[in-house]
């Protein structure tokens, strides 16, 4: 499909519904027509089309004023969970679970992080034991977003402790308002809790729940942690669009602000911030040509360094006003960008931005290894039952 | 703030940019390896001349830049760029930078690119000149002059071309010596032709020199990628407490620090090089933003390359010093960081006072 044609479709689409009628349905209606992600298959909300069509399209829904599925309130599903059914769920539960996903009437959550597994991922801890035709899932998940308000969860569990531990692990669904189920909030360094802690205590998931195959899951999972670190790669933002327009602002409105210390950081900051904003364009020209680069793992990296940075600085420069914060109440889900917070709350905020989604330190070593070709750390945790891992 | 507008692929190679590479390669590889070179700066002729007859006259690649009608290749400093991105690589001691790119596109800017027919050119400015002024008699430090047949020089009134052969010629000791560095006397009867007057001299000479400073990242980025591929080869062929050194993860992580600087230089000097090809308004931002950022990532790969090599890198045998010698030598040409920086933030609008 040209997309001239692909435009067509899309003006008798909105010629045949109303964009002020009723919100939910309109959005089931664009995913039956394959109007909610291109390039997903025919019947399951795309077109079996290239990505790159997808942007024209929602311009011209955006134009037409139809309501779109709040992507940041169901962030986890669109980036996380669906990429992982389209890929290992059986046909029954791509049909089940997609659609309500892509329309928001279902928020799905990641179950994956555990207080005693966060780099080290695949040492994870709680158990799913066989029972009749399901499991028992006993354990804690940590680091988890939208939960709160979560239909489903991504389950990682162990259903083999007998086994190393990259081969011991299934993935299921969670089942998110099913008994023993509970979701605490977890209160950050911000003050906020824009994640939780998810106790699993005694959990019937069915079996039918299961996404792969028993022993699968590091496989499945790999899907889905690929997926996250495009989703956190960056989007086109023009000059200056980035984090470096805080930094920047206050120094042209603040004329009293100005020192040569402080001016060289700045510039060096912007500097910084320009070249990885022209990697990013780099990398999205190479994807748009075919031929995906390693770069996304260099900007996530040299993205968190960089915002670490500018939000320091960013209080240099204030001076005295850095010394005021606006809020440490709980707040619970924010729906703005941290970067439009405060400026004390972007440099907290920033902290995480390191850690979260792979720390630095084992972007570093994946650079070095998958992409550099250089040996790997000699591991003494791959050949052992995990049941055996020093924890 | 204006952003720039995405063109598709512009930060990417073309095909025939990677042919020229390979090209351009392929011939350093049998002409200028690393030995050759290391034998070269212990000698009297520090610049491989027969190397840049192959590369301008076989090849004829120094007139890249230059429109066919004018006598040129007709291609364009993308090209410029690739064949630089490989001299870097190579240390290759030709004066590709100051002819290709400084000298041609000063006479581009002036219309008088004929004058490149046939010669080499340089632009007879101390090689840390970063804006356009007026020499006189004795001009210290110039680059790629010792092999040209015709110097430009900038006087208060208009930008004249010199036969190099009317003006004495000093080597200099040069902290690079893959690009020895020489001073220029221009003995006072001798005055050459007048190429452009006025202020169509300053324009054409700060032409030269803010292309310079786009496409001398290239180079940098060719010297950087040149320390870490050969790093990333040496830690992991290199054992010590025995495993590959490779394998710690104070050296791998210093590796993939270097791996994302180089991705971002080229991203960055890609964009240069894109500005000057399409005399793209941005072009001043570009090329400043190039060199703020390109030179220290070369020095940093170079230094990096040094101390992940140990003991064998500090050796004079070990081609490693010329890098770091000619990424040094780099960052101070041209203007250095902190003052396309300083340059920036005018441009920018993101003043000191």
């Amino acid at each position: 499909m040209t997309p001239d044609q692909l435009s067509t479709v899309v003006a008798e689409f909105l010629a045949a519904h109303d964009p002020a009628g009723e919100r939910r349905q309109f959005l089931r209606d664009r995913f039956d027509a394959g109007l909610a992600w291109l390039h997903y298959p025919v019947g399951l909300g795309g077109l079996g089309l290239s990505r790159a069509l997808q942007p024209a399209v929602d311009d011209a829904f955006a134009r037409a004023g139809a309501p779109d599925n709040e992507p940041r309130r169901i962030g986890v599903g669109l980036g996380m969970a669906a990429p992982t059914v389209l890929r290992h769920g059986t046909d029954e539960q791509r049909k089940r679970y997609l659609r309500p996903l892509w329309t928001g009437e279902e928020v799905w959550c990641q179950l994956f992080s555990e207080p005693g597994a966060g780099s080290d991922l695949a040492g994870l801890a709680t158990r799913a034991v066989r029972d009749g035709d399901g499991w028992i899932v006993n354990g804690q998940k940590v680091w988890t977003s939208q939960a709160h308000y979560a239909r489903w969860g991504i389950l990682l569990a162990r259903t083999d402790p007998d086994l190393p531990k990259h081969q011991g692990l299934s993935f299921f669904i969670c089942d998110m308002h099913a008994p023993g189920v509970q979701v605490r909030p977890l209160r950050q360094l911000t003050g906020e809790a824009e994640f939780n802690e998810i106790f699993l205590d005694g959990v019937r998931l069915d079996d039918s729940l299961r996404l792969g195959e028993v022993g699968e899951g590091w496989r499945v999972a790999r899907t889905t942690l690929m997926h996250e670190r495009v989703m956190i790669g960056g989007q086109a933002v023009p000059r200056e669009g980035g984090p470096i327009a805080n930094l920047a602002r206050v120094w042209r409105e603040r004329p009293q602000v100005r020192r040569p210390g402080l001016h060289d950081a700045v510039m060096q900051a912007w500097v910084r911030a320009e070249a990885i904003r022209l990697t990013g364009l780099r990398l999205r020209q190479q994807l748009a040509a075919g031929e995906p680069g390693p770069e996304g793992s260099a900007v996530k990296l040299s993205f968190a360094a960089l915002i670490q940075d500018l939000t320091g600085l960013e209080l240099e420069v204030l001076g005295g006003d850095g010394l005021r914060h606006d809020d440490w109440s709980m707040e619970r889900d924010s729906a703005v960008d941290f970067l439009l917070r405060s400026p004390t709350h972007r440099f907290l905020r920033a902290k995480g931005t390191s850690i979260e989604g792979g720390t630095s330190e084992v972007l570093r070593g994946i650079i070095g290894e998958r992409v550099l070709g250089l040996p790997p750390e000699p591991r003494s945790d791959v050949d052992i039952p995990w049941r055996e891992l020093p924890r | 703030m204006a952003g720039a507008a995405e063109v598709s692929g512009e930060l990417l190679y073309s095909a025939i940019e990677e042919e020229l590479r390979s090209s351009v390669r392929g011939m350093l590889t049998d002409l200028c390896p690393p030995s050759a070179v290391l034998a070269r700066v212990d000698g009297d002729e520090p610049v491989d001349l027969k190397l840049w007859r192959v590369l301008s006259k076989e090849m004829g690649l120094a007139g890249l830049a230059v429109p066919e009608e004018q006598g040129g290749g007709g291609a364009s400093f993308r090209e410029v760029a690739v064949v630089l991105e490989e001299l870097g690589r190579a240390v290759a001691p030709v004066p590709y930078l100051g002819h290709a790119v400084v000298a041609t596109a000063t006479l581009l800017a002036a219309g008088q690119a004929a004058l490149l027919r046939d010669v080499a050119v340089a632009l007879a400015v101390p090689f840390s000149a970063f804006a356009y002024a007026p020499v006189a008699e004795q001009v210290s430090g110039v680059a790629d002059a010792l092999a040209a047949d015709v110097l430009l020089v900038p006087r208060s009134d208009g930008l004249y071309a010199v036969p190099a052969a009317e003006t004495v010629r000093e080597p200099v000791v040069s902290l690079d010596e893959t690009r020895r560095l020489c001073d220029v006397t221009i003995p006072s009867g001798v005055r050459g032709d007048l190429v452009v007057a006025g202020s169509g001299a300053v324009a054409a000479v700060e032409a030269g020199l803010v292309a310079g400073a786009a496409l001398l990242a290239s180079e940098q980025l060719g010297v950087a990628q040149w320390c870490l591929d050969t790093t990333v080869g040496y830690v992991r062929e290199r054992y010590q407490f025995g495993r590959p050194v490779g394998s710690f993860q104070a050296v791998k992580h210093r590796l993939a620090e270097v791996w994302v600087s180089v991705a971002q230089a080229r991203a960055v000097a890609r964009y240069a090089a894109s500005c000057v090809a399409s005399s793209d308004p941005d072009t001043a931002v570009a090329a400043s933003l190039a060199q703020a950022h390109c030179g220290p990532v070369a020095v940093a790969a170079a230094e990096a390359c040094i101390q992940l090599h140990g003991g064998i890198g500090f050796t004079w045998e070990h081609p490693a010093h010329l890098y770091l010698k000619r990424a040094k030598a780099s960052a101070l040409a041209l203007g250095t960081a902190d003052r396309h920086r300083a340059r920036l933030a005018e441009l920018v609008d993101l003043p000191l006072h």
